[in-house]
């Protein structure tokens, strides 16, 4: 286990660059602000885990990287997406399609919707392979029993001719997630894939996630807010709030010295067994309708240190170590000697 | 399957007694005999006729007698066209209309799929305005209205198609038309709001993620759920077409079963009613369970009993 | 990290921002948008939707129209007045005239009465029937329920037109006659819909929880549960008027409608067809046209209402 970690620290091939990026949607009421300038570097054989409140922008921006936000409500504003060297956002649809599902695939979050219901498992799992590489109807079938055989599902090969309906949830994410794998991609985007399932189904596949990764050195971008999850297979972590990365860093800066007070808030807000006598505590509050997002940092309301300047300005960058960096004006010498002085 | 098979088998024969015996009753409703104090007959025919129907022996023998008639699909001769039995009115008219309905159908099927899928994915464009705006005019206008409207317009004023009778495909166009318009709407309205549904659905978001070409997606994933509940009414819709061919008939004078279903009604030769009614319900009847076969095949989810409380 | 907002240099950040941010009380909560009751908020939605209220003024006018325009109408709708047969439109008789001389605007109104009173009391007498079974084979469930709903799927599967056809043959065309034709077929669609919506409402645990509170339960049943089971069941309403309406057209059509000398518009338009290529359209274009937008009006208002009466739709 440690080794493997090791290896990948090394790792320094980018694969995935976000710079900026920014998505808006139109709506009835007005423009949403999803998305308001989010930054990050992924790398080979990395697991990047999103985490946030829901609306926070954390599916938004994978949808995003993935060419699916959806027309013509959604649109990006700003910010590049560069894949392997390719700049992503200003690519065609076509273009884009030989990237999806080849380079770069994506699992949902509830098995029980995420397979079609009138098609065989087989069909699902071979048309991806049959649409973008050149193989046999035989080879794909192949394939699809070694994928099949790979996620650990029983009998492949009688399995295929099978329907989403006669698999366990379980089962039924362990396909999608071998759909996913199976032109055999770089980047995975991993939509809350434990949300809808067991505990210990839960703990099941994220063995699975590892074992993959540690197979096939793919990367990987988790989305969820189960800081449960993130814990046990994350390398990196970056925290959404209202549309912005408040904190990134590597797992052990994130869990052990979180310096936005959102960031505290969350690992306050979960159990955690290294810490039983203290009392879990809630944020209080709700996030600001992104309609009309603040132009200072959008967590003041609910901060318990908020400042003055909170309010009138976004704070800047402050890195903190290498592989960790905040946004907040905590930071600040200023604000640092207000702390000494009360 | 076979379960299931089984289970709308026994339903179809059941509503088939059912209509068999409602006819049977209504008939018997009719004060007197039906064949009294009409002035066309003769003493001799009422005769015969009342022995054809067994209107001399006991009630329980008369049903038996009746249902045994239809099995066998035999209903006895018209009252007004003594020489013509209603089996040969049948064999004479029911191909027409049949062929008028089928062709109906199908049309129907076809534009209203095409049309509300590019309702759907159009979803709040100028198409799907206009898509759906004609859907509810399409609702709204009665067939014989249309009907009338067309013959005006297109074969009377404008003289651009044939206006009447089913002699060459150049004349059904216009029959066609007047009689599709109406399922075509509803099918085009149920179609675009199932796939507006289905397009909202992970597998589909699951199926662009894998890079699939729209057409694909569209085609192969979208559609085939998407036209789930337009199966479920195509057993219903049939029945509203075939019975609108009663007065399509009338308009376009098409020599179908229509023609002499309105004639009998309008003489009252009850023995043409009864015998189209109970031939027209039964292949009704027969149709629905068709399409409830074929929704079998469709949905691999089902395989005992289909879902409580969809029509 | 990069900032999307407006650019500020760290010159323009202010050393005396750097102080704790008093506490406003409720900064925090998000702002609740002031709850309406089910039907006012229905009632908000359906007036947003232009068709649907274009349908409802359309149908109170008309109402207004079959109520009180033969009454101002010098023309009586039976007496005939064969000097004026077959007129084209015009300033005294503004639909034109029939065969017999009687005027076309003045059975018109007539007809709408007819149309109208057919619809809406197949629609009620369904209801009434609907509520009863639905709601005993909702109610009482287990056996009884599917005994009951064994029955209304066999009865689905008639052929509703041809039993009505065959029931109005039997006991002779009147206005009467046509109604109880056509609700021993319709009220089938509404009992299943009612037993839904009952088994729907059993389902709220709260239901059983709230007996223990008496007095409060039926306060919960009118608050919550009954404006949510409703909505399909008005829906349904809505949706049987036109079709009623078209039935009743299609019987007259048929020959199966009312007697002349009275007039429904379905009667009208099956009387207007032999004369309709003689160039008599007005005959015709009335009576059709007066069909036409009833049934689109009740189609209008009634998918406006299953939009605004749709509690999932809400926002």
């Amino acid at each position: 286990m440690n080794g493997r970690k090791q290896k990948k620290v090394s790792s320094h091939v980018k694969v995935l660059q976000v710079d900026n990026l920014q998505v808006s949607f139109r709506t009835y009421g007005g423009e949403v602000e999803a998305v308001r300038g989010v930054s990050f570097d992924l790398y080979q054989g990395e697991t990047l885990a999103i985490v946030g409140e829901s609306g926070c922008g954390k599916s938004v921006t994978s949808n995003a990287i993935m060419g699916l936000i959806p027309q013509p409500a959604g649109i990006i504003k700003n910010g590049s997406v560069v894949f392997k060297g390719k700049e992503l956002t200003g690519m065609t649809k076509p273009q884009l399609r030989k990237i999806q599902g080849v380079d770069i695939s994506m699992i949902f979050q509830d098995p029980m919707t995420a397979l079609n219901p009138t098609l065989t498992i087989g069909e699902q799992l071979t048309e991806g392979l049959r649409t973008h590489k050149k193989v046999s109807k035989q080879e794909a079938k192949q394939k699809a029993i070694e994928m099949l055989a790979l996620v650990g599902i029983p009998n492949p090969t009688e399995r295929l001719k099978q329907f989403p309906h006669q698999f366990s949830g379980g089962m039924r994410q362990r396909i999608v997630i071998a759909i996913a794998l199976i032109c055999e991609p770089e980047l995975l985007i991993a939509d809350e894939p434990t949300t809808a399932l067991d505990v210990t189904i839960q703990a099941q596949i994220l063995e699975l996630f590892e074992e993959i990764q540690q197979k096939t050195d793919i990367s990987i971008i988790l989305i969820t807010h189960d800081l449960g999850v993130v814990a046990k297979i994350a390398d990196r972590i970056a925290v959404m709030y209202a549309g912005k990365i408040v904190e990134i860093g590597d797992k052990r800066a994130i869990f052990y010295t979180p310096e936005h007070p959102y960031t505290k808030g969350l690992l306050n807000s979960v159990p955690r067994l290294d810490l039983v006598e203290e009392e879990l505590q809630p944020i209080d509050g709700t996030p600001p309708d992104l309609f009309s997002p603040p132009k200072g940092c959008p967590f003041t309301a609910r901060c318990p240190y908020a400042m003055e300047v909170c309010d009138h300005v976004y704070p800047f960058t402050t890195t903190i170590s290498e592989s960790h960096s905040v946004d907040c004006w905590l930071q600040d010498k200023r604000a640092k000697v207000l702390q000494e002085q009360s | 399957m076979g379960k299931y098979i089984v289970k709308r088998f026994i339903m179809m024969i059941a509503t088939i007694l059912i209509i068999a015996t409602l006819t049977f009753v209504l008939m018997h409703l009719i004060p007197g005999s039906p064949f009294e104090g009409e002035r066309t007959t003769n003493p001799t025919i009422q005769a015969n006729l009342e022995k054809f129907y067994k209107l001399d022996e006991p009630l329980h023998v008369q049903y038996l007698s009746y249902l045994k008639s239809i099995v066998t699909f035999d209903f006895g001769p018209s009252i007004k066209k003594p020489n013509e039995s209603v089996n040969e009115l049948l064999a004479r008219g029911f191909p027409i209309s049949f062929e008028l309905g089928m062709l109906t159908i199908l049309v129907a099927l076809l534009s209203g799929i095409i049309l509300g899928t590019i309702a759907a994915l159009r979803h709040n464009g100028l198409v799907d305005y206009f898509a759906m705006t004609f859907a509810v005019i399409g609702i709204s206008v009665p067939n014989f209205v249309l009907a009338t409207l067309l013959i005006q317009q297109l074969a009377v004023t404008w003289d651009l198609l044939p206006a009447a009778t089913w002699s060459s495909p150049l004349h059904m166009i216009l029959p066609i038309i007047a009689l599709a318009t109406g399922p075509t709407a509803i099918i085009a309205r149920l179609t675009r709001s199932s796939m507006l549904e289905v397009l909202t659905q992970d597998y589909i978001k699951m199926a662009r993620a894998k890079g699939l070409s729209p057409v694909r997606i569209i085609v192969r994933h979208a559609l085939r759920n998407a036209l789930m509940p337009v199966v479920t009414i195509l057993g219903t819709m049939l029945a509203g077409i075939l019975t609108g061919t009663f007065v399509i008939e009338r308009i376009f004078a098409i020599p179908g079963m229509g023609k002499y279903f309105v004639e009998s009604i309008n003489n009252r030769d009850y023995p043409v009613i009864m015998g189209t009614t109970v031939f027209y319900s039964s292949f009704l009847v027969f149709m629905l369970f068709i399409v409830d076969i074929v929704y079998g095949l469709l949905d691999p989810r089902i395989k005992l009993h289909r879902k409580e409380g969809d029509a | 990290m990069t900032n999307s907002q407006e650019v500020v240099s760290p010159q323009h950040v202010k050393d005396e921002w750097f102080r704790p941010l008093p506490k406003e009380q409720g900064k925090a909560e998000a702002v609740v948008r002031p709850s309406l009751s089910y039907w006012k908020d229905a009632w908000r939605r359906l007036r947003k939707n232009k068709l649907a209220m274009g349908g409802l003024i359309f149908l109170i006018l008309l109402m207004l129209f079959a109520i009180f325009g033969p009454i101002f109408s010098p023309y009586s709708v039976t007496a005939t007045d064969y000097p004026s047969q077959n007129q084209p439109p015009s300033a005294t008789h503004w639909f034109g005239t029939d065969e017999a001389g009687r005027d076309v605007f003045t059975r018109t109104w007539y007809g709408a009465r007819i149309s109208i009173f057919v619809g809406v009391m197949a629609a009620l007498i369904d209801f009434f029937i609907g509520i009863i079974y639905g709601g005993i084979s909702g109610y009482k469930g287990g056996r009884t329920d599917s005994i009951m709903m064994r029955i209304v799927e066999v009865l689905y599967g008639l052929p509703h037109l041809l039993v009505v056809i065959l029931l109005m043959v039997i006991m002779g065309a009147s206005l009467t006659t046509i109604i109880v034709a056509l609700t021993v077929t319709g009220w089938v669609g509404m009992a299943r819909i009612v037993r839904g919506q009952v088994l729907q409402i059993k389902n709220y645990e709260f239901v059983t929880a709230s007996k223990s509170f008496g007095a409060k339960s039926s306060r919960i049943i009118r608050k919550n549960l009954l404006p949510n089971t409703m909505g399909p069941i008005i829906v349904q309403m809505t949706l049987t008027v036109p079709s009623a309406i078209f039935a009743e057209a299609f019987l007259s059509f048929l020959g199966l409608g009312i007697a002349a000398p009275f007039a429904s518009w379905g009667v009208m338009a099956n009387d207007a067809l032999p004369v309709i290529l003689s160039g008599h359209w007005w005959r015709l274009f009335f009576p059709a046209l007066f069909i036409s937008l009833t049934m689109f009006a009740f189609n209008v208002l009634g998918d406006g209402l299953q939009d605004a009466l749709d509690p999932k739709l809400r926002r």
